[in-house]
């Protein structure tokens, strides 16, 4: 396994990105203060022992008022460009918060980005282009949708072979069991024989 | 006994290896698109001189090494006293693209001056992206990230996240002897 540099978890924060509604530097600062009144002492403890439900209390406030807080403005101008808009950065990743799409990432570089992609759609751009202009940059990671090429051929046609392969597999298996069980009826004699033991 | 009956165990084991080599590999780090084609062109203002306008193509001739930051970026804090020292050995010129964080912020030209006057320079000149554009056309979305661009100007190598002395000696001082040959 490849060893975790300390700087990492600095770096998953995310230096364009709040995924979580702490910045990184707030975090950073927090162990640094070196005074200690008495009520951070006390705030400290209440947080040490209540910090847990605070924050799923605040999450679930976040997750609920999101969009009120969101720094973008909604712009209200032109529905049909907000239907592109939202139909196109559904199917994008945001590469800060890698599980979030664009649509609906709020790390800054999202905001950016949905920002051109705005511009773009507004310049006449097609969706293609759009795309394009995205994966020109960032790869095709971008796309939650991978293309179908070369390198990507056993994502999409893998299951498809393993599926080909596994019917033939078991068709042959079941006409070999078949014939190893074939019936083979008894002989007259046989049959007497069988019939006098039962009837014994 | 059935030869056939390993085939699962088989097949098991594949599914395992396959699974261990993801596990290991950093999902942050994505294959650049970029690398081995030309790096975007730009005209940025210098962060010192807005006066006086930079383009990548005034580097023609030149192996050097763009590197993204901002004064907001903690990991590029703890890269930038590295990038002192490998500034100072001259092995490549290093150029910095100061990187503006949000929208909502404004105050990046002015911290990041004092932020190289306080904390040294390793810039051999600094560039001001004040709409983050140019880090955008660049695919940058970790600050701090690292171009190495040959005489021809084109990338042939990106570090994204910190440079350490590991990636400095092993993969971009002998990328660069050998561009500059």
């Amino acid at each position: 396994m490849k060893v975790q540099q300390p700087i990492n978890s600095v770096k998953l924060c995310g230096p364009l990105c709040l995924c979580g509604e702490i910045p990184c530097e707030q975090i950073h600062h927090r162990g640094t203060e070196n005074s200690q009144s008495f009520t951070e002492k006390s705030i400290r403890i209440f947080l040490k022992q209540y910090g847990l439900i605070l924050v799923m209390v605040c999450g679930l406030l976040f997750s609920s008022f999101g969009f009120a807080l969101a720094k973008e403005a909604q712009p209200n101008e032109d529905p049909q460009l907000e239907q592109r808009m939202k139909h196109l950065t559904e199917q994008l990743r945001c590469l800060v918060c890698q599980n979030e799409t664009l649509a609906d990432s709020r790390a800054d570089l999202a905001e950016d980005l949905r920002k051109q992609i705005r511009e773009q759609i507004r310049a006449g751009k097609t969706d293609q282009e759009i795309i394009a202009f995205l994966t020109e940059r960032y790869g095709d990671f971008v796309l939650y949708n991978p293309p179908v090429k070369k390198t990507t051929y056993l994502l999409w046609f893998g299951p498809f072979v393993l599926l080909i392969v596994g019917t033939g597999v078991l068709y042959r298996y079941v006409k070999s069991r078949r014939e190893k069980i074939k019936e083979t009826p008894l002989t007259a004699a046989e049959r007497k024989q069988a019939e006098e033991i039962l009837n014994a | 006994m059935n030869k056939y009956l390993l085939i699962p165990l088989v097949l098991f084991i594949g599914l395992v290896a396959f699974l261990l080599v993801g596990l290991n590999r950093d999902p942050r780090e994505l294959p650049s698109p970029l690398i081995n084609k030309a790096a975007p062109d730009f005209q940025l203002q210098r962060l010192t001189e807005p006066a006086r306008i930079f383009s990548p193509k005034d580097m023609r001739g030149k192996v050097w090494l763009l590197n993204f930051w901002g004064t907001w970026c903690i990991a590029c804090r703890d890269e930038h006293p590295r990038l002192i020292e490998y500034a100072k050995s001259k092995a490549v010129p290093i150029y910095g693209v100061d990187y503006k964080y949000a929208n909502d912020r404004n105050d990046e030209r002015a911290a990041a001056i004092q932020f190289l006057a306080q904390e040294g320079n390793p810039y051999t000149e600094t560039i001001y992206d004040p709409e983050g554009r140019t880090s955008i056309d660049y695919g940058v979305y970790g600050a701090p990230e690292s171009f190495l661009i040959d005489k021809n100007g084109v990338v042939r190598f990106k570090q994204i996240g910190p440079i350490t002395d590991e990636v400095w000696n092993k993969k971009i001082l002998p990328l660069a002897q050998q561009l500059n040959q």
